[in-house]
């Protein structure tokens, strides 16, 4: 092309090379892919647990403890609250799977009937946390200004309460009307701030993106927009949370039950109160104290693990790391 | 350039500086291995500059990174050689590559704003990189040549921006300091992958320009990654196109563009904007030009996009949009109570008439997308007035206007990932408007969808899809399909077509002129490449710190620019130096 003569060695390097155009052809440009499935965060989120083991042991476990807590009579016949001191500290007999404890009440029969009370102070916790945190972080993540710093400052003050001293000091409060409703009160009302926060948080990330831009453009209102676009967008990471929370109000309800200031273990099953009432013989009669705890364990762990699991889908980084 | 290069010192006439054979790269995944590169081969002699061109996923990078086995995750080399100057680098030990890395072979990667590390100083980091190549000891010494570093780069009282933190630093000058650490052992090749994408054009002319003449001073070859056709071959001596892991073709620039041979360059060259916008210049004045096949650019070919609609636009006078002494101002805190008044769009008038296009073209920070965002109503003016067909609508506060305004005019936001709900499926995306607006029954909706799916060509069985199942360019006709949804009139496009490679582009803006010939649109085109408004705008205005420096036709500011500025950016679009033929 050009004037000067280029050195052989530089017409080798820069030669004219063109590639086989059979063996390079060119693809129409942009074409849309159909044979893929259908794919967002949900579906993708379901193609992922589906092929976790974690996910399903924690189902079926969660799924048993629930059908446990609503049938017990299937599981026992033996009334739990029908105790004889002449059976006290027995082992296993017949139809008592796991012997008695001091008071002569059936463990086994305990046991299962105490999985109603764990699993409804965990609904009802996880319920009231849920509906306060997500309406107040999405309110303050999502209008800000004034409403935002009222919102989170009164989210940071309960925060900063630990709420098992908050639920203790209510529940000593409320000596006189311990029943479920009371104690899932007294532990979600101060355990609200963090799906708070962390929804508050994705609300925040989510509003400033360009569709919702584009659908203030198309005419939707503000709360049109908070509930198609910005709350569906962000409300993964609550489930984790609830998942997790739920777990984690089985525990404190255990725990108050545990330090005296929980149910009344003369009127409902609970197995923090067996738990408790079993510490005194330990050394003697460990199993007392190990049955019900390990119903707790797995209960709590079954939740974690599921929460776990339901984090990992639900995240497409952490997806994409692996 | 091929003369300053041939003549550079340490060129020295027998075997290659670099030479690539039969490399293959590919990615391990949970389905297998996903091929990158399917047998690359190329050589770079001594103070030779290669650009390596192509769209996203063409294996442009890739090979970038294997050259210097800095692949990223799961990639691997899986077969070939990577000879420096004999020495094969695909499988030397990791001691041998921590030799050749930095000290023989320099890299400028393609983020400045993630590639230096936020929380040390500017001058730590170059400090640290001179100790690990061993480029001087002892404390002054390092900090001596840290300093003639920045110097080299080009910063300016590079003795004071020691101590500044990145942030401090603008998007330009710590590009300067990474290709700076790149240079900083005079290395015998260097490595840049999109050096200035992220960048605007007039600062990204400047760098090119910098880093040409240090690497030209040294004799350093240069190997440069770029999606752009016109910056390569006015860039570089030698070309090589890349192609779904292949090299297509390759061959010395000029001859590369004046005659393509491989119907995907020819594609390339057909949508280049930057070509394109070079080409519609030599059409009117003799210059040696461009040839396009017509044959294999067809649909992507920009100029002829560009005369189809210049032959639909009937000339009319009505006017659509006028904006008169726009201003608005954001407030900034600056520090405890105090706050500065900030004019992002200061004193801005303009006139937009039905039918027609109008470009607004400017760097990063001009404003121009702060004036699409009070013209769309997303923003309120602090003065000026805004009258969209004869209304005036900067003062609107009923719903019920409101809504009437936003069925008559209609978005295209520039980044096609962030534009639509990825929980929604596309079908309901682009219905939505007709929902909010109570258009038509669920029948009537589903028939509406399909027939905005089929003018932007998409198939309709898209509908019950996700977005992130699409490409770019196809959610971008996603958010064209549903900007059209209510019939609007005009259409405002804020970088629309920005994001995209540039044979999408092409296809984007050959649809979007189509679709204003058909349904008589009137378009704002907010854009910062100047070479695609050549092809798609009737007007322009040029913007500059919130203020319209320039406004005339299109031919009048590409012709006889007024202004120092305009004729900057015009200058600094890639390929407006390349010399064809004599």
């Amino acid at each position: 092309m050009s004037s000067d003569r280029p050195t052989p060695e530089r017409t080798r390097s820069a030669a004219h090379f063109v590639a086989d155009i059979e063996e390079t052809p060119v693809a129409s440009v942009d074409q849309v892919k159909l044979d893929e499935k259908p794919s967002n965060l949900w579906i993708d989120g379901w193609r992922d647990l589906r092929h976790r083991p974690m996910f399903w042991i924690s189902s079926v476990l969660i799924v048993f403890v629930i059908f446990v807590a609503l049938f017990p009579g299937l599981f026992t016949q033996v009334d739990p609250t029908r105790c004889d001191l002449g059976n006290s500290k027995d082992g296993p007999s017949a139809g008592h799977l796991l012997g008695y404890n001091k008071q002569g009440c059936d463990i086994y029969s305990r046991i299962i009937h105490g999985t109603s009370t764990s699993l409804s102070v965990g609904i009802l916790v996880v319920i009231l946390t849920t509906t306060v945190g997500v309406v107040f972080g999405a309110l303050a993540g999502f209008f800000g200004g004034f409403l935002d710093t009222v919102l989170s400052r009164a989210g940071d003050i309960f925060f900063s309460i630990p709420y098992i001293l908050a639920a203790v000091v209510i529940m000593s409060v409320f000596s006189e009307q311990r029943n479920i409703l009371v104690i899932a009160a007294a532990i979600g009302i101060f355990a609200w701030p963090s799906t708070a926060r962390v929804l508050r948080s994705e609300v925040l990330r989510v509003k400033n993106s360009d569709f919702v831009m584009a659908a203030t453009a198309t005419g939707l209102s503000r709360m049109q927009i908070l509930f198609r676009h910005v709350l569906p967008n962000s409300i993964a990471p609550v489930l984790v949370i609830t998942t997790l929370s739920l777990a984690a109000a089985i525990t404190a309800e255990a725990t108050l039950s545990f330090l005296g200031v929980g149910l009344p273990g003369s009127r409902v099953m609970s197995w923090g109160n067996d738990i408790s009432q079993a510490q005194k013989d330990l050394r003697t009669d460990p199993q007392i104290l190990i049955y019900p705890s390990i119903a707790l364990s797995l209960t709590v762990l079954s939740f974690i693990l599921l929460g776990e699991a339901l984090r990992d889908a639900l995240d497409p980084k952490a997806r994409a790391l692996r | 350039m091929s003369v300053a290069a041939s003549s550079a010192p340490g060129y020295s006439p027998a075997g290659h500086l670099l030479e690539v054979k039969d490399l293959v790269v590919g990615f391990r995944t949970q389905n297998g291995v996903v091929p990158a590169l399917n047998g690359v081969s190329f050589t770079i002699d001594r103070g030779e500059t290669v650009a390596i061109v192509g769209e996203s996923g063409s294996g442009k990078s890739t090979t970038a990174a294997a050259i210097i086995r800095l692949l990223p995750g799961t990639g691997e080399i899986l077969g070939g050689q990577v000879l420096l100057e004999g020495r094969d680098l695909a499988t030397a030990h990791r001691h041998e590559l921590e030799d050749v890395r930095g000290k023989r072979i320099g890299f400028v990667p393609q983020d400045p704003m993630s590639n230096l590390n936020p929380v040390w100083s500017v001058g730590f980091q170059v400090e640290e990189t001179i100790r690990a190549n061993g480029l001087a000891k002892g404390r002054r010494a390092v900090r001596a040549k840290a300093v003639e570093v920045l110097q080299q780069a080009g910063l300016a009282d590079a003795d004071k921006r020691m101590k500044q933190f990145p942030h401090q630093f603008s998007g330009g000058m710590r590009q300067r300091v990474l290709i700076g650490l790149g240079l900083a052992s005079n290395p015998q090749l260097l490595i840049a992958d999109e050096p200035t994408s992220a960048l605007d054009v007039t600062v990204q002319r400047r760098i090119l320009d910098h880093l040409e003449s240090l690497t030209q001073n040294e004799g350093t070859a240069l190997l440069f990654i770029t999606h752009d056709l016109g910056l390569a071959a006015e860039r570089a001596e030698k070309l090589i196109v890349m192609y779904k892991g292949k090299i297509v073709e390759s061959g010395p620039s000029l001859e590369l563009l004046q005659n393509p041979l491989h119907p995907y360059t020819q594609r390339l060259i057909a949508a280049a904007p930057s070509l394109a916008s070079r080409r519609i210049q030599s059409s009117s004045k003799s210059l040696g030009s461009i040839q396009v096949a017509e044959s294999a650019a067809g649909e992507f070919d920009l100029v002829s996009a560009a005369e189809v609609r210049v032959e639909q636009l009937a000339a009319s006078t009505e006017a659509a949009i006028v904006v008169e002494n726009l201003t608005k101002v954001f407030k900034i805190r600056s520090g405890g109570l105090k706050q500065t008044e900030f004019a992002a769009v200061d004193d801005v008038s303009f006139t937009i008439n039905k039918g027609t296009t109008m470009a607004l073209v400017g760097e990063s920070g001009s404003g121009k997308s702060t004036v699409a965002k009070l013209l769309l109503k997303l923003e309120d003016p602090t003065s000026g007035t805004i009258t969209v067909q004869g209304k005036r609508v900067d003062s609107l506060s009923r719903r019920k206007d409101l809504l009437s305004l936003r069925r008559a005019m209609q978005p295209v936001f520039q980044d096609p990932y962030g534009s639509l709900d990825p929980l929604n499926n596309i079908g309901n995306t682009i219905a939505e408007p007709l929902k909010v607006h109570h258009v038509g029954d669920r029948t009537s909706r589903r028939e509406r969808v399909f027939e905005l799916l089929d003018q932007v060509s998409l198939p309709r069985v898209i509908a019950g899809r996700y977005p992130n199942e699409l490409s770019g360019g196809q959610r971008q006709r996603v958010a064209i399909a549903r900007a059209l949804a209510l019939k609007p009139d005009i259409v405002v496009l804020d970088e629309a077509v920005s994001a995209l490679d540039v044979l999408v582009q092409a296809q984007i803006l050959r649809l979007l002129a189509d679709l204003q010939g058909e349904l008589g649109l009137t378009y704002l085109f907010i854009t910062h490449d100047l070479a695609v408004v050549r092809v798609i705008a009737d007007r322009v205005a040029v913007m500059q710190t919130g203020k319209i420096v320039e406004a005339a036709t299109t031919d009048e500011v590409f012709d006889s620019p007024q202004e120092q500025y305009t004729r900057d950016l015009l200058d600094a679009i890639p390929g407006a130096g390349i010399q064809l033929g004599i």
